[in-house]
Order: C-alpha cells, then structure tokens, then sequence
C-alpha cells in the first residue's frame, strides 16, 4: 500500500516535472483548452445571470385585475369573496387605490411626476395568484376574468417572463452544443499531445515492457498527465471568466448608475467551479487514456 | 524448468525459424545454445519470455504454457526471467542507477529497499562506482554489464541471454561469462546464446546446436 502510494507520488512529480521541461507549449496546450472550454461556460454564466434577473422580476405567476374607476365598495368585497371561491385561484389580494400610488412613487422614484398630479389617476386592483403554473391554465383563468363585468384591464404578468424563458432554452441548447464540441476539441487536443509524447518515450515503452511492466503501468504516468493538464486548463478557463466578468461589472457599473440600479454580473459558483474543473480534468484524462491505449493496441498486434 | 515440446514457429511470409523443437532445461542448470546467426537462437529464446509466440507446440515455463498465456499474465512471467540483450536495450536518458532501478518501479518495490538492491547489482558487475553516470559514457562492455545488472537485481530464478559477448573483445567477453558463472553458481538457471567458440571451450555446460531451425543432436 505505501509503495502503491510512494509510486503514485513519483508519478505525479514525474509528470510536474515533465510539464516544465517544455513550458512555452505547455502553456499553449493550456491555453487553448483554457479558451475552448470558457466559451461555454462564459455562455453558461451570462444565461445564468439573465435567469436570475428573470426570477428577481417575476416569481409566481399572477394575473392583475384593474377595476374601473366607478366601482363602488360593495361591489369590491362582493368581488373579492368570488375569487376567493374560485377553484383555480389559491390567493387573492386587494390593492387600494391609495397604496397603489404610494408603491409607485417609492419603488420607481417617481415622486416628482406623481407629485404634481391634482388626483390619483390609478383604479382599484387584484392581484390573483392562480393554483396552476401552466400558461394554458392561466391564459384560460385571464379570458374568463376578463368577461366580468367591472373588471376593466385584466393582466397576466408572467407573459413576457414565459417569452424570455423560450428564449432562455434556446440559449442553453445553443450553449450545450458549444460545450459538447468543444470538449471533442478538448478530448483532440490532449489525444495528440499524448501521442507525441508517447513516439519521443518509445523505446522506454518497449523496454519497459520488456522487462515487465504492465498496460497499466505504462499509461498511468500519461494519464496524469492529461489530468493535470485539463486540470490547469479548466483553471485558466476559470480565470479567463472571471476576468472577463469583472472587466464587464466594471463597464456595467457606468451603465446601471444611469439607470440607478446595482445590478451586476455573478460569478460561477463554487459548484459550478468544481464541476469546470472536474469536468476538464476529466477530459484530459479521457483523451490520454484513448492515445495511450490505441498506442499499446498497435504495439500489440503488430 | 524450461521446456520446449514440438514447437515450430513461423513469421509472417512462410519463413521456419524453429522447426519441432523438444528439450528441457533442469533448475539451476547453465545451457548454451549455438549456431549461426539466423540458425533461430534469438526466436528460441523469444518464445520463452513470450515477446513471440509458437505456431505449434507447447514451451513451458514453471509449468505454465506460455505459448496459450494471456496478454495481462506476461508482465508477471517477465518479472520472475532476466533477460539480457545484444543490443543491451538501455535508457539513454537516465543515469546507471535509475536504468537498474527501472524493473523495481515497475514491480512496485519499497524505495529505500530498492536502492539497495540497485547498488548491490551495480556492485555485483563492477560499475558501482559509475552509478550517477550515463550508459553514453559507458563502453560496450560496460553497457552490457549494465543491461545484467538490471537483469539481476529483480533476482530472478532463470537468466536468458542473448549474445552476451556478440560484439565485445576477449577481456570484456570473459568479464561478462565470468559474471555468469557466479550466478550458477548460486543456483540460478541460465539459457545463454553465443557463436563464440571461445567461450564454448572455456565453460562447462550442456550446449544445444541450432541449425536452420533444427536442432543438432
């Protein structure tokens, strides 16, 4: 066990040191993986942060229901009761008229325009959170509100946040198919820097071979190295976004001062970070493992 | 120890190099094998460490079947053989000691129990004093002496080699069998290959002759 150990050890700072013998194309095939593999999870963390800002503007879907100016109170609470009776509905919520004016001069800083009004220009609402998340559901539940009398504008709010989420799958398919062939590319990359090594370490191999080594023996140091090789180019991928973003939220910043907003980019998570790199280390690995093993075939049946 | 039952084998494009082989190699036996270049010395002895395998027959080693062995089992068979080569076949980029430390890596040895057991090889061939060297700076003869050294230092129980002496000059030769003669010993078995008549008279020991892939009686 210790000398298993002690084996891997020497492996491992054999293929640190291999590393540094050559670091101008070393540091190539990291950077090339580094920038093949930022390309789809750089697309992955935009499409993140759009979803983000979808889900902070929108949650549960909900239908607004403004009344006409003429409704009287007791129409209001009689309303009120037939919504909460509705089999689709599972909540309801009445605004005032007065509220809804207070909300709009705090929340969009409007206070100078609202200010000036002479009267509140705003009816009377609901807000109605359906039972159902299905748009058809909701589309059906909006048309028949719209039917009762009274009620002047009926809104479901979540329309355009259901565009966007069409819009959002496109994008992930988009980027999936980024992440798929460039980890092809990933996989090429590692397979030929493996198969170079493995025609300068030739008679090594077959010496080795000769005086007894096993299949495994032989490709663990090659593996290790497409390990660590996809290990440091998913760690330049990483560093490559993480530049990115924060040359991005610097130039963000102007733009949402404008609009006096403090919305800016996040970055990958810690998850996903792991998974960056485990996922690179792991095509490193796959693309030595299929140099080195179709190698040792030919060797064998020539 | 060693033994060959009816064994042929033929290359690619019809060519015999062995024809119906049969003898046996005792334990702690010291056999050579002659003939001319060609006469299949080298094939005899590739079929032992199964880097060829027979087209017919069967070779035995310990009572295994080596012809019918399977591909991961010949690591461990070429574990427990030495096998010495004309060409030396030697690492050029590593120095003595880590040439003769190589079959120890590869059989998983203790580091520290290693490198004893390199320098008491490179001890045992006179190039002890060399072991940070590199096989570049090394004559022909010492090469050679090298490629037993890392023959020797898994101990194994059998010790094949093939033209030991093939281009090296009296002194050297004699060296290389007198090495050989301690490991007999010492109770190991060797298959030794050579053309040279000298060393044929010099040494006791039973000797196969080869002749166009037969063997002489």
């Amino acid at each position: 066990m210790k000398s298993w150990l002690m084996h891997h050890l020497y492996v491992m700072q054999y293929t640190l040191r291999r590393l540094r013998t050559s670091p101008v194309s070393s540091l190539l095939n990291i950077l090339v993986i580094g920038v093949a593999l930022s390309l789809p999870s750089g697309g992955y963390i935009l499409l993140q942060n759009v979803q983000g800002l979808s889900d902070k503007l929108v949650g549960a879907p909900q239908i607004s229901i403004f009344l006409s100016m003429n409704t009287s109170q007791d129409e209001i609470s009689r309303f009120s009761k037939q919504l909460e009776q509705h089999a689709a509905i599972s909540r309801v919520e009445f605004v005032p008229r007065e509220q809804a004016l207070q909300q709009l001069q705090q929340s969009t800083g409007l206070t100078d325009v609202t200010g000036g009004l002479t009267q509140n220009p705003l009816p009377h609402a609901f807000i109605v959170y359906p039972k159902s998340n299905d748009i058809k559901v909701l589309e059906t539940l909006r048309d028949e509100l719209k039917t009762w009398t009274k009620f002047e504008h009926v809104q479901l709010d979540s329309a355009w946040v259901r565009k966007l989420e069409a819009l959002l799958k496109f994008g992930r398919l988009a980027v999936l198919i980024l992440a798929v062939l460039l980890s092809f590319a990933l996989v090429a990359i590692t397979f030929n820097t493996i198969r170079l090594q493995i025609l300068t370490q030739r008679e090594e191999i077959e010496v080795s071979k000769l005086i007894g080594a096993s299949n495994s023996f032989i490709r663990r140091p090659f593996l290790y190295f497409g390990l660590v090789q996809g290990l440091l180019g998913g760690s330049a991928a990483w560093l490559i976004i993480t530049v990115s973003l924060s040359l991005l939220n610097a130039s963000l910043a102007d733009l949402t001062q404008l609009y006096s907003s403090n919305f800016s980019l996040q970055h990958l998570s810690l998850g996903d970070s792991f998974t960056l790199l485990a996922f690179s280390a792991y095509l490193g690995w796959l693309g030595a493992l299929l140099s080195v093993s179709q190698h040792l075939w030919q060797m064998e049946t020539r | 120890m060693i033994s060959f039952k009816q064994v042929s084998k033929r290359y690619p494009g019809g060519y015999a190099a062995l024809k119906n082989i049969s003898f046996e190699v005792n334990a702690g036996e010291m056999l050579f094998l002659t003939g001319h270049s060609g006469a299949g010395k080298s094939t005899l002895l590739k079929l032992i460490a199964a880097i060829e395998r027979p087209n017919g027959g069967t070779v035995s080693v310990n009572g295994q079947n080596i012809g019918k062995i399977n591909n991961g089992a010949i690591p461990f068979l070429r574990r427990n053989l030495g096998l010495i080569f004309q060409d030396h076949k030697l690492l050029f980029d590593r120095n003595l000691f880590d040439n003769v430390m190589l079959p120890l890596q590869i059989a998983g040895f203790d580091h520290r129990e290693s490198a004893k057991r390199v320098r008491a090889a490179l001890d045992k061939v006179g190039l002890l004093k060399r072991e940070k060297a590199h096989p570049i700076a090394l004559s022909g003869g010492e090469q050679q002496r090298l490629c037993i050294a890392r023959a020797i230092v898994n101990r194994p129980s059998i010790l094949l080699a093939d033209e030991p002496t093939g281009n090296l000059d009296t002194d050297s030769a004699n060296a290389i069998m007198d090495i050989f003669k301690s490991f007999h010993q010492v109770g190991a078995t060797l298959l030794i290959s050579t053309h040279d008549e000298s060393i044929l008279r010099q040494y006791q020991g039973r000797k196969l002759t080869l002749k166009q892939g037969e063997l002489q009686a």
